[in-house]
């Protein structure tokens, strides 16, 4: 895993995500000759020009044509290459679906898909460009394994465990700067399993992406003004996604609230959803997100706060939820 | 690698015994996408049993050549050619298409031998093939990349978006087939959606194009060792120019065969045509070759 590796090349408070990945590749490219990097006329945007630069050889810009870009990038993993393919999410999701599907995971190919501006964080460009149902469409695929990093530093970790664990990856990152949440790249990153960013244990926000930082600071308001004790799972890894965390949360707190930069149906909701109900537990839920419409334009930011997806809408969401009833009895036992 | 007519004879034997396989195979299935089975048979055969440097006992030999079958349907003719060669059992032929089988009608390269690349979802074969030629540039192998692709198929943009990229990187180690057996499911190519001028396209694309005769085995040899002899920075597009359900009488160029069920009296007429068909390419060797 990871830990074999130096963690030298982030400053997440000085560098854009999709930069804090370009640089995370470059380190891979010097130490694995069979690491290569494809995109579709977006180096630029999606930052592996340093890879560029340092090895012309092993990159390799298609022109705008994503299906190309992901039959080729399974061509080179069967023959023994490690391809990082690099667009923006709405197109390595939707454009690129069938091959995504095909190409990669049917037949379960070492390559990792960075999928960049995702959710709704390329706001200003519109609807053509926002990732609001990636998950959706990722999730339902076999063999992939589906991850949305808080910030920079957690970026690095993905793209490193991505490295380190064979098969076909989909880390959805965004646009620009993300609002730093750890302090440095050692907090315990492993695949598959969420962070406890904030213990708690009156509710639990559990949130992905971007969403994280917002929910943390939601939770520290919501602790000095309204005296609860709200716990925030990042969620980092969409799929497969942490059963345990989410079973101990619904035991622990017994009301949960998931955010997400996407739509509420098919994303991160509907996979902490699917976990809650298959456990036969009682629980109060609210799913926070893109509610099954296309989200307006603007600066992310501004989209979030209109979203209900920033601190605001969260500390508005958990004070509803503390006023719900989740069950008539507080009895345990009659449940399945 | 000119070819001797003792070769061509062993090629065109070996052609013949793999249609039989594969009318065999759509025997045991009950119904199988025949006809553009047929029509690349003659190329399949040509590449496995004189180009493709294989190892059977080490599939995954990373120096061997590749075939990319982008025309996944034709799983019923490769599926033949690979147990043919030891890949795979041959009686697993007779589970093709069969509930549970390892063998359906587009090949799984992750469960049937000898297969490189899972195709089926039309349009996907090239790139990946370009994706295999890049790969070998990359690590420094000389490994040759072939490709066979529909001529219904071509529909499909992602194959010029392949085309572009494989002209614009100078992919020389691929060299790619278009089976032009001019029928798609629901009717003739032209009509459907018209490919012509077919040759002037991929030539606008940066290939160098050799137009053949696709049930001519010699002329398959000749147009490969072209390809293989190429020196410009150009890859090479070879369109086999073919029949749908080549040697079975009433099936040739029919579209309506592009899938069909056989019975056991379609099965003995289709034999008897394959017989006679190959008695004709024999005498044609003899004439021809020499």
């Amino acid at each position: 895993m990871a830990g074999a590796l130096t963690y030298t090349a982030v400053d997440s408070t000085s560098l854009s995500t999709a930069e804090i990945y370009g640089q995370a590749l470059v380190e891979l490219g010097r130490a694995h000759p069979e690491v290569v990097a494809l995109t579709a006329d977006l180096a630029k945007s999606t930052k592996i020009g340093d890879f560029q630069k340092e090895f012309p050889d092993r990159f390799f810009n298609v022109g705008i044509a994503e299906q190309d870009m992901f039959g080729i990038a399974a061509g080179m993993a069967r023959a023994g290459l490690v391809p990082f393919l690099s667009s923006f999410s709405v197109f390595t999701s939707l454009r690129a679906a069938d091959q995504l599907h095909t190409d990669l995971c049917y037949q379960n190919v070492n390559a990792k898909v960075i999928a960049t501006h995702s959710g709704t964080s390329f706001g200003q460009a519109g609807s053509t460009h926002h990732a609001i149902c990636d998950f959706a469409v990722t999730r339902g695929i076999p063999n992939l394994t589906v991850i949305c990093p808080a910030d920079g530093y957690e970026t690095y970790n993905a793209v490193m465990a991505a490295y380190n664990t064979p098969g076909p990856f989909y880390i959805r990152i965004n646009r620009g700067f993300d609002r730093v949440l750890y302090k440095d790249a050692n907090y315990g990153f492993a695949l598959g399993k969420a962070v406890t960013v904030n213990e708690g244990s009156d509710l639990t926000i559990i949130a992905t992406g971007s969403c994280v930082f917002q929910a943390f600071e939601a939770a520290k308001f919501l602790e000095v003004n309204d005296g609860l004790k709200v716990r925030v799972l990042d969620m980092h890894t969409i799929k497969p996604i942490d059963r345990d965390a989410i079973l101990k949360a619904v035991m622990d707190t017994r009301r949960i609230i998931t955010v997400e930069d996407h739509n509420v149906i098919g994303g991160l909701g509907s996979a902490v959803a699917e976990v809650v109900v298959e456990s036969g537990k009682g629980c109060a839920f609210k799913k926070l997100g893109i509610q099954d419409q296309f989200a307006p334009i603007g600066l992310h930011e501004d989209i979030m706060n209109m979203l209900g997806i920033d601190s605001n809408g969260i500390i508005n969401a958990v004070r509803d939820l503390m006023k719900m009833d989740f069950e008539e009895d507080d009895d345990w036992d009659d449940e399945a | 690698m000119s070819l001797s007519k003792q070769e061509w004879l062993a090629l065109e034997k070996k052609a013949h015994e793999l249609r039989l396989l594969c009318l065999d195979t759509t025997s045991w299935a009950g119904s199988g996408h025949i006809g553009g089975g047929m029509s690349c048979m003659d190329l399949l055969t040509v590449l496995y049993h004189k180009y493709m440097h294989i190892r059977v006992d080490e599939p995954q030999w990373p120096d061997r050549d590749r075939f990319i079958l982008s025309k996944g349907h034709a799983g019923i003719a490769y599926a033949p050619v690979l147990c043919d060669l030891g890949f795979n059992d041959p009686e697993m032929l007779k589970t093709f298409n069969l509930s549970g089988s390892k063998m359906g009608i587009h090949l799984d390269s992750n469960k049937v031998v000898g297969v490189d690349a899972s195709t089926g979802s039309l349009g996907h074969g090239l790139p990946i093939a370009v994706g295999t030629a890049l790969a070998a540039r990359v690590l420094g192998k000389d490994y040759i990349t072939y490709c066979l692709l529909g001529d219904g198929e071509c529909d499909e943009g992602s194959n010029w978006e392949a085309a572009m990229a494989a002209s614009h990187f100078k992919v020389t180690n691929m060299i790619s087939f278009v089976d032009r057996n001019e029928c798609m499911i629901d009717g003739k190519t032209e009509d459907v959606m018209k490919l012509e001028p077919f040759t002037d396209k991929w030539a606008a694309f940066g290939f160098i194009v050799k137009d053949i005769d696709g049930q001519n085995i010699k002329e398959i040899c000749d147009a490969i060792d072209f390809a293989l002899a190429n020196k410009t920075d150009k890859p090479v597009m070879i369109i086999l120019h073919t029949k749908k359900g080549a040697g079975i009488d009433f099936m040739e160029g029919n579209y309506l065969w592009h899938y069909g069920a056989i019975n056991e009296e379609k099965y003995n007429q289709a034999k008897a045509s394959l017989e006679k068909y190959y008695a004709a390419r024999v005498a044609r060797v003899e004439k021809e070759a020499q």
